[in-house]
């Protein structure tokens, strides 16, 4: 094919060598093209990322220094600089805000590994069990997907409602009809939050798991399957020998995914509680939101974020260099 | 999907199926059932026992929603914005992911871990910054951005923005460069190579990268919580306004809901094997 004969003139900046300099007199001048081209094309991508996520982040890493009360807000470059004193305050777990602080972290850490583990479980299990044709199969895709496509404060307020104390579907079904509890049960108060805000979590997001499993499922080679039922491998076993271990770099990103988008979860928790979440759904992002927006305390809020973040790259960071470090030691 | 084997499966994987499915059908459907069924009875059924099957059938929340809440303007502002950021979240990604997939570059690898990175950031961190920032804009230049769709389209793009550079490198990554090398040959430039080639080629991922991006302005809260006025509300704060402090119409917000997700549904149903596609060939490979 022409491909190989044309290996020769690169379209542009492979880093393979400059080469001899070709006459195009009526395009773009080759300097430009080779070193330029590329800077230009991300330009706005990278204008856009400094403005809405660079600058801002900076600009938090700066306020967490700062003793940023609503006197200060209008101006807040002028609020004085109070060295570690926000994060001193934040950290203290014997103090009132470090207190709530801690058991929000923790409350979020249950939270993320208890609905990261059944979303990835569910969503697995229906892409694998769903991997050959039967019938219905296109019907069951649609449904099992439509709980990620709803818009997440539409789904959210429907399970806020059948959560509902009175006039709920769950107690209607617990209480009135399989009596399995002695009175109504409040689902959206005290440490029942804390299931109700798993289950509405996973509701939305094990299809995204599905989704992305399915997609990973047909890069299988289907004559691994071949060759192993050639070989007498019943089903389970192929599901275990070639299926899961063939998913596992796709696992890798998903769980992280999962586990950054669940641990960052503000919307979740603030349809379904509302203003003020109950200790058991006061997860992180909504705790922060709280103590910025209800006290006016920035400089506090921006510091618990720092924290945040700081957190998040450690566990992004562990995980990858462990995960790839095992994928590296089987491969 | 490639068939795992042309053997019948054996019964006992039958029955997991049988069972796994039809449970994952009951959870995903419930929701989707009690806000269908809610959404036609009238408030004294909502407000007391729940029934599965509504006594009275009434049509009624569908028309009262409108008027409780001004839903129509929530709804236009949810359409400008999301289109708005759907359409400048895919142009500025097929340009980006074009020079990540095409070109080595100093800075590529920073660049694409940085992007990358910023998925890790809690909202929350840089959501008084940016606030701050807007408003400081907006008193230094005159162009309101806090406040405005504007601010919000601004906003909203750049959140899709990594996972879509993302999702078509790895999908520009698999068309054969060959391909551009042939055209820009017959005298496309490498902009033409994209727009002829490049492009055309990855439509599935493009597409795919689009529903990415308006569902995450369709459904994002936190930022248009505090940074919309009553001007520019959009659905996902003006649903809340179906609560008041005595009551909650809670038929009328079952109605307005699914008005409000029937199309985005509709869109992602229709379109959903797209998305498979695209991450068949590019994020999951």
């Amino acid at each position: 094919m022409t491909t190989t004969a044309h290996r020769e003139a690169p379209p542009g900046a492979r880093e393979t060598g400059p080469g001899a300099p070709r006459r195009r007199p009526f395009r773009i001048p080759d300097r430009v093209r080779r070193g330029g081209l590329p800077y230009l094309l991300l330009l706005p991508a990278i204008l856009l990322e400094l403005i809405v996520h660079v600058i801002p982040m900076v600009l938090g890493v700066a306020m967490s220094f700062k003793e940023l009360t609503q006197f200060f807000i209008r101006e807040w470059w002028k609020a004085p600089w109070t060295g570690w004193d926000n994060y001193r305050v934040v950290v203290k777990v014997n103090g009132p805000i470090g207190h709530a602080l801690l058991s929000s972290f923790l409350v979020t850490c249950a939270f993320t590994v208890l609905a990261v583990g059944l979303s990835w479980l569910l969503g697995t299990a229906a892409a694998i069990l769903m991997q050959d044709g039967f019938r219905g199969r296109g019907f069951l895709r649609a449904l099992f997907l439509t709980p990620y496509a709803l818009p997440l404060y539409a789904s959210v307020i429907v399970w806020a409602f059948m959560f509902q104390h009175d006039n709920g579907i769950v107690n209607h079904v617990l209480h009135d009809q399989l009596h399995l509890t002695g009175k109504p049960t409040f689902w959206l108060l005290g440490d029942n939050s804390f299931y109700s805000l798993v289950i509405v979590s996973v509701w939305r997001n094990w299809p995204f798991a599905f989704l992305v499993v399915v997609a990973g499922l047909q890069n299988i080679p289907r004559e691994l399957y071949e060759a192993s039922a050639i070989d007498g491998a019943g089903i389970w076993q192929q599901i275990r020998r070639i299926t899961l271990p063939s998913l596992r770099p796709v696992n890798q990103v998903l769980v992280l995914v999962l586990f950054l988008w669940t641990f960052n979860d503000f919307s979740t928790p603030y349809v379904l509680f509302g203003q003020a979440p109950p200790a058991g759904g006061d997860l992180v992002s909504l705790h922060i939101y709280q103590s910025s927006f209800i006290t006016w305390n920035f400089g506090e809020g921006s510091a618990m974020s720092v924290l945040m973040l700081l957190f998040l790259g450690l566990v992004t960071a562990v995980y990858l260099l462990v995960t790839s470090r095992r994928r590296g030691a089987r491969a | 999907m490639p068939d795992r084997s042309p053997m019948a499966p054996p019964r006992s994987f039958v029955w997991t199926r049988r069972v796994v499915l039809t449970l994952l059908t009951v959870f995903s459907a419930l929701p989707v059932y009690v806000m269908l069924s809610s959404s036609l009875k009238p408030l004294q059924d909502v407000a007391g026992t729940f029934h599965w099957f509504p006594e009275r059938l009434t049509l009624r929340p569908y028309i009262d929603m409108w008027r409780t809440v001004p839903l129509a303007h929530y709804f236009a502002n949810s359409i400008i914005v999301s289109v708005g950021a759907t359409v400048c979240s895919v142009v500025v990604a097929i340009f980006a992911a074009y020079a990540v997939s095409r070109y080595r570059f100093k800075g590529r690898r920073v660049f694409t871990v940085t992007v990358l990175s910023t998925q890790m950031f809690p909202g929350i961190l840089f959501l008084l910054p940016l606030f701050l920032i807007y408003v400081g804009v907006g008193n230094a230049t005159g162009l309101a951005l806090s406040g405005s769709r504007g601010g919000l389209i601004l906003t909203f793009l750049t959140f899709s923005l990594p996972f879509s550079i993302w999702m078509l490198v790895g999908y520009f990554d698999s068309i054969p460069e060959g391909l551009d090398e042939a055209a820009m040959v017959d005298g496309c430039g490498p902009l033409g190579a994209l727009f002829r080639v490049v492009i055309p080629a990855s439509l599935p991922g493009i597409v795919a990268v689009a529903i990415y991006a308006f569902m995450t302005a369709w459904s994002e809260v936190l930022f248009a919580s505090v940074m919309t006025n009553d001007a520019t509300r959009t659905l996902a704060v003006g649903l809340r306004a179906y609560a008041t402090e005595t009551d909650v119409y809670w038929n009328q917000v079952m109605a307005a809901s699914l008005f409000v997700s029937v199309p985005v549904v509709a869109g992602f149903l229709l379109l959903q094997r797209y998305l498979v596609a695209g991450l068949t060939a590019g994020a999951v490979k």
